[in-house]
């Protein structure tokens, strides 16, 4: 956080002369080809320290991809992602956590899908135990603690998810639809989990179809159409005054179909 | 030729009696057998598994040779095991021929690559699903492989068991490494075969009713356990 307000101010132009910060993750031109498809066709992507960035678009538009490519889940096609200016190792993937669109639960009990993420970590004993209960509560789990992952709903398994994530205590948090499918109360929840890591300093990088939650959440939004950013920037002006036809297509909940994505 | 219904019978009451040379046959059979699985198991599940989660230069041809020994014609395996441990062989110093051990050593390499092979599938499917997740926590080798295992347990007890079935069943290759020797290498299934040959039906039809049951019973209990396994999700 204190990193992000010094950028802040040496990005004034009263302090032209300040090195500049690199950002916390940052891809250039990134190319992601399968099958001779162009998914992903060249994007340019910075995230800061502390922000929030909702990544929104069409069905297919490459949204679960992108964070794929750059939680280093798959290598790009071409393109470069930096982690702190430097490489996007296994270090950095470790200062990194993701959600997933669909969760993955273990084919164990809801605490135990919990102390394997921990134990990953390296948290051992009583360390971990505290850890444990301390996500359980703030996931509001504890009543499932014993229950097999797999048979909670489709909300608490999100919740689970979150949880899991989080108490990996990561830098920087993927979450993919992380409410998609949630009664509102459950997509509540789920808010003021991501809210909270947020205010903790957590960056939050998050996929959303839901125009309310990217109000409520957003500080930046990357609109996402056929593997390219139509449009980005701070959310209040994208929300509000869509510069892309696409972003404005689909605030307006009309159909954008252009051309397909290139062949390559 | 006596009716069916009256050899049957005589044998369910040779099974009550308690025979001591019936339990001693059905007693060797069980201590072979599951010697082997075990030895099996310890060796075919790490190997099945290592093959299904990591990718490696060869690991199709690892798959398709799997899948083939699984297949193995059990008197070849015999004759080949028979070759090794004869006087003349490689491990003949050892004086394993016609000893429990050599059975063992045969359905052991009969029933390794069936663990192995089912292990490899098993293991793979579930990777699939667990993948990108155990990438996004960085979990490490041996960590992912002991993971997968654990949480595939109530799949690889059915292929335990699978492994079970076909070597409490076989003949071919104990037989010819075992050669039935009364008291020391006999077994249910190489006792079957011999004693219709002489005609002592009652012994035959005995031991197979306790095959039978036997093979009931260990499916019985897969099935119970898969069923509560389900119940939980863990399966
Ligand atoms: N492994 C793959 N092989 C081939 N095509 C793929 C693969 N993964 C994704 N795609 C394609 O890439 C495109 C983008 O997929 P992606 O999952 O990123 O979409 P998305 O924006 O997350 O959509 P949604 O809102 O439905 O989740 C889709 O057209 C999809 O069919
Ligand atoms: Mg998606």
């Amino acid at each position: 956080m204190r990193e992000a307000l010094a950028r802040n101010e040496a990005e004034g132009p009263q302090r032209p002369d300040a090195a500049p910060v690199p950002a916390l993750l940052e891809g250039q031109g990134l190319l992601l080809e399968i099958g001779g498809k162009r998914l992903i066709d060249g994007i340019d992507i910075r995230i800061d320290e502390g922000r929030r960035t909702m990544v929104m678009g069409a069905n297919g538009a490459g949204k679960s991809l992108l964070l794929r490519l750059l939680h280093g889940l798959i290598a790009p096609t071409a393109g470069g992602i930096a982690w702190r200016g430097g490489p996007l190792d296994r270090t950095a993937r470790r200062a990194q956590a993701m959600v997933f669109q669909r969760p993955v639960m273990l084919r164990r009990s809801v605490i135990a899908n919990l102390a394997f993420a921990l134990k990953v970590r390296g948290l051992r004993g009583a360390m971990r135990q505290a850890r444990i209960n301390e996500a359980l509560e703030k996931a509001r789990l504890t009543d499932l603690a014993r229950s097999p992952a797999r048979v909670l709903s489709g909300g608490e398994q999100q919740r689970l998810a979150l949880a899991r994530a989080l108490a990996c205590d990561p830098e920087l948090l993927f979450l993919d639809e992380p409410t998609a499918s949630l009664d509102p109360a459950s997509t509540q929840a789920i808010e003021t989990l991501i809210a909270d890591a947020s205010r903790r300093g957590v960056t939050v990088v998050m996929v959303t179809h839901d125009l309310g939650q990217a109000r409520r959440l957003a500080d930046d939004i990357v609109f996402l159409h056929a593997g390219r950013v139509a449009e980005s920037g701070p959310a209040a002006r994208v929300l509000s005054s869509p510069r892309s036809e696409a972003a404005s297509a689909w605030l307006e909940g009309r159909l954008f179909l252009d051309e397909p994505r290139a062949q390559s | 030729m006596q009716s069916f219904t009256a050899v049957l019978g005589d044998a369910v009451a040779l099974i009550l009696s308690g025979d001591a040379s019936l339990m001693g046959i059905i007693a060797l059979s069980l201590r072979v057998t599951v010697t082997a699985v075990l030895i099996a198991c310890v060796i075919g599940l790490p190997l099945g598994a290592a093959v299904g989660a990591f990718r490696f230069p060869g690991r199709t041809l690892a798959t398709v040779l799997l899948n083939s020994l699984m297949g193995l014609p059990p008197v070849v395996v015999g004759l080949v095991v028979y070759l090794a441990l004869s006087a003349s062989g490689p491990l003949g110093p050892l004086g394993l021929l016609y000893t429990p051990t050599a059975m063992v050593i045969a359905q052991t390499i009969l029933v390794t690559p069936i663990v192995a092979a089912l292990t490899r599938q098993v293991i793979e499917d579930l990777d699939r699903e667990y993948a990108e997740q155990f990438r996004s926590l960085d979990v490490g080798p041996l960590a992912r492989i002991t993971a997968l295992l654990w949480d595939a347990r109530y799949s690889l007890l059915t292929v335990a068991l699978a492994g079970f079935g076909r070597a409490i069943a076989e003949v071919g290759a104990v037989l010819i490494v075992g050669g039935n020797i009364n008291h020391v290498t006999r077994v249910m299934t190489t006792t079957i075969a011999l004693e219709t040959s002489k005609g002592n039906l009652e012994l035959a039809l005995a031991l197979g009713v306790v095959l039978l049951v036997i093979a009931i019973l260990v499916n019985a209990a897969v099935m119970g356990l898969r069923a509560s396994a389900a119940r939980a999700a863990y399966a």
